[in-house]
């Protein structure tokens, strides 16, 4: 990580042609949005990397936290391996859930033609049976 | 037990005492504020190979769909097997999903690097800043993507700009950025991936306390994750995984077993004129055969089991019959190898005139179809006639189709 220096020829290529890439794309972005849609994709590009980089991990890091104060310890791998899974699945299945998808398209019923919310309970069920597996089973990695 | 789980402390409360570097930040969280074991190198890299294959999946199938798109591709987009498209579509969206725990989880493992300290120096300083403004545009576009495709699968669109050239644009984006990520870090990769995952050698100092997870947990549990994203979402194309994918946008089931992208009140499809009024023009030059719903349906019939394979992602196999697009085009005594310009009855969308080239006109399993699962078509599904080829994008399987011309000279 320190040695940025020592860098074999075939990084010091892969690197140019990921800066040549880069530069496409951003030329692409530029040259064919319109000045409002750009602006729109850099509003996107910021909201994103301040969701995940301010809201998201900070409460990850109260989260964990709160776990480590609140949980008994034979607890805190299965609850935190559980949150892993059901933490992804949920943030995945936003568009769904809220399913403002149905507004464009309210004459087509085989678009979002589904409970998520009941699908989402049941992958919730399925989480929690696994963390209580998890934390009964009598298997125990070494780790301390 | 003490500081057990990641950063019990927490960044924002105080952490281990501060090493070198990091005395030049007078308060906020810092790089050696982060004391979890499971945010390393270690854990890093694994997650980051697999996050970076499925990057690299989907950048090359997104790749082949826009090239499907294009009207007049250099090369013929082949129509063999009629099931490509499809399977590079279904891989397309399944990898961009499998890709969203991975994010989570890679992005988890290495944020105490937003906090590191610059180095001294005005040449480590641009080397660093630079290295960091790629990182930075790599998460940007990474999540940018992600989040884009997915709402854009749920026919969501809550955004100004073309998700279509923006998606393509930015992907080029992310993937440059990959590779100045890769090229960066190949050295801690190779060795982290060459030691034991639970080796300290690569570990930041600071990162010493037991995770609540052993890192071999973690790692299982983000394949775990990846997996059932996957397979909760599947659902709209792979049939055996209806049931499972509760997630799925389209359980695939629809008007005639097969759903519907866009209805007919949707692309404002004059109903009247599907009606008898309608005719078929076949047209080349100033020759025009004028053929009615029933004119067509008195030409010999064949059937074809063909996908219909949505850009959003899901797909669904069907019965069709209908006359050969060729058959058609020798009404008119086009050459073989001709283009043809579809018109549709709809007026609105993008998509009201498409070009079926000479290979996929020629094909003949490529109909206008009359008929769908032994019925007439529906109204939503292109009555009276539409257009279907094998291997090809579904927003270019025309529906309500009025109009063929033959391209003239063309190839």
């Amino acid at each position: 990580m320190s040695a940025p220096a020592r860098g074999t020829g075939g990084r010091v290529v892969l690197g140019a042609v990921g800066v040549v890439v880069l530069g496409y794309g951003l030329w692409l972005l530029v040259s064919r949005q319109s000045l409002e849609g750009l602006v729109d994709v850099g509003v996107w590009w910021a909201v994103g990397v301040l969701a995940h980089d301010v809201v998201l991990s900070g409460l990850l890091v109260l989260l964990g936290a709160a776990g480590a104060r609140l949980l008994p310890p034979a607890w805190r791998a299965p609850v935190a391996g559980g949150l892993v899974v059901l933490g992804a699945l949920t943030l995945l299945a936003v568009p769904v859930l809220v399913g403002l998808g149905r507004e464009h398209a309210p004459d087509n019923p085989t678009l979002l033609d589904r409970d998520y919310w009941a699908g989402w309970g049941v992958l919730a069920a399925l989480t929690a049976v696994g963390v209580v597996v998890a934390r009964y089973l009598p298997r125990r990695r070494g780790r301390g | 037990m003490t500081r057990t789980p990641d950063d019990a402390a927490g960044p924002v409360g105080g952490g281990p005492p501060a090493r070198g570097l990091a005395r030049l930040r007078a308060s906020g969280p810092r790089e050696e504020s982060f004391t979890s074991r499971l945010r390393s190198p270690a854990v890093a890299a694994r997650v980051g190979v697999a996050l970076g294959c499925c990057f690299g999946l989907a950048f090359v199938t997104g790749l082949i769909s826009h090239y499907a798109q294009l009207p007049d591709p250099p090369v013929p987009f082949p129509t063999s097997p009629s099931w490509g498209y499809r399977l590079t579509q279904g891989l397309h969206v399944a990898s961009g999903t499998a890709a969203v725990p991975l994010l989570l989880v890679k992005l988890w493992s290495v944020l105490p690097r937003l906090f590191a300290a610059l180095p001294r120096g005005l040449g480590q300083v641009v080397l660093v800043g630079a290295e960091r403004a790629a990182v930075g545009l790599l998460v940007a576009s990474a999540i940018f993507m992600l989040a884009t495709g997915l709402l854009n699968v749920s026919q969501w669109y809550p955004w100004q700009f073309s998700f279509r050239s923006a998606h393509y644009a930015v992907a080029w984006v992310a993937i440059g950025a990959l590779l100045v990520h890769v090229a960066v870090k190949l050295p801690v990769v190779r060795a982290a991936l060459g030691s034991d995952v639970d080796d300290a050698g690569l570990d930041r100092s600071s990162a010493t306390a037991q995770g609540a997870l052993s890192r071999r947990g973690l790692l299982r549990v983000t394949w775990l994750a990846a997996g059932l994203a996957v397979l909760a979402t599947a659902g709209g194309t792979v049939p055996l995984l209806r049931r499972v994918s509760v997630l799925a946008v389209r359980t695939g089931e629809g008007p005639q077993g097969v759903p519907i992208n866009r209805t007919a009140s949707a692309a404002a499809v004059d109903v009247a004129a599907t009606g008898e009024a309608y005719r078929l023009d076949v047209v080349r030059g100033d020759r025009v055969v004028s053929l009615s719903r029933a004119d067509l349906e008195a030409l010999p019939q064949v059937e074809q089991s063909l996908p219909i394979a949505c850009v959003e992602g899901w797909s669904a196999q069907a019965t069709w019959t209908g006359v050969p697009v060729r058959d058609l085009l020798d009404l008119v005594a086009a050459p073989a190898g001709s283009a043809v310009v579809v018109s549709s009855l709809q007026q609105r969308g993008g998509y009201a005139t498409t070009r079926l080239p000479g290979n996929f006109a020629d094909d003949p399993r490529t109909l206008l179809a009359l008929g769908l699962s032994g019925e007439p078509l529906s109204l939503d599904h292109g009555f009276p006639a539409r257009v279907i080829a094998p291997d090809r994008p579904g927003v270019l399987q025309t529906k309500w189709v009025h109009r063929l011309e033959v391209e003239e000279g063309g190839s």
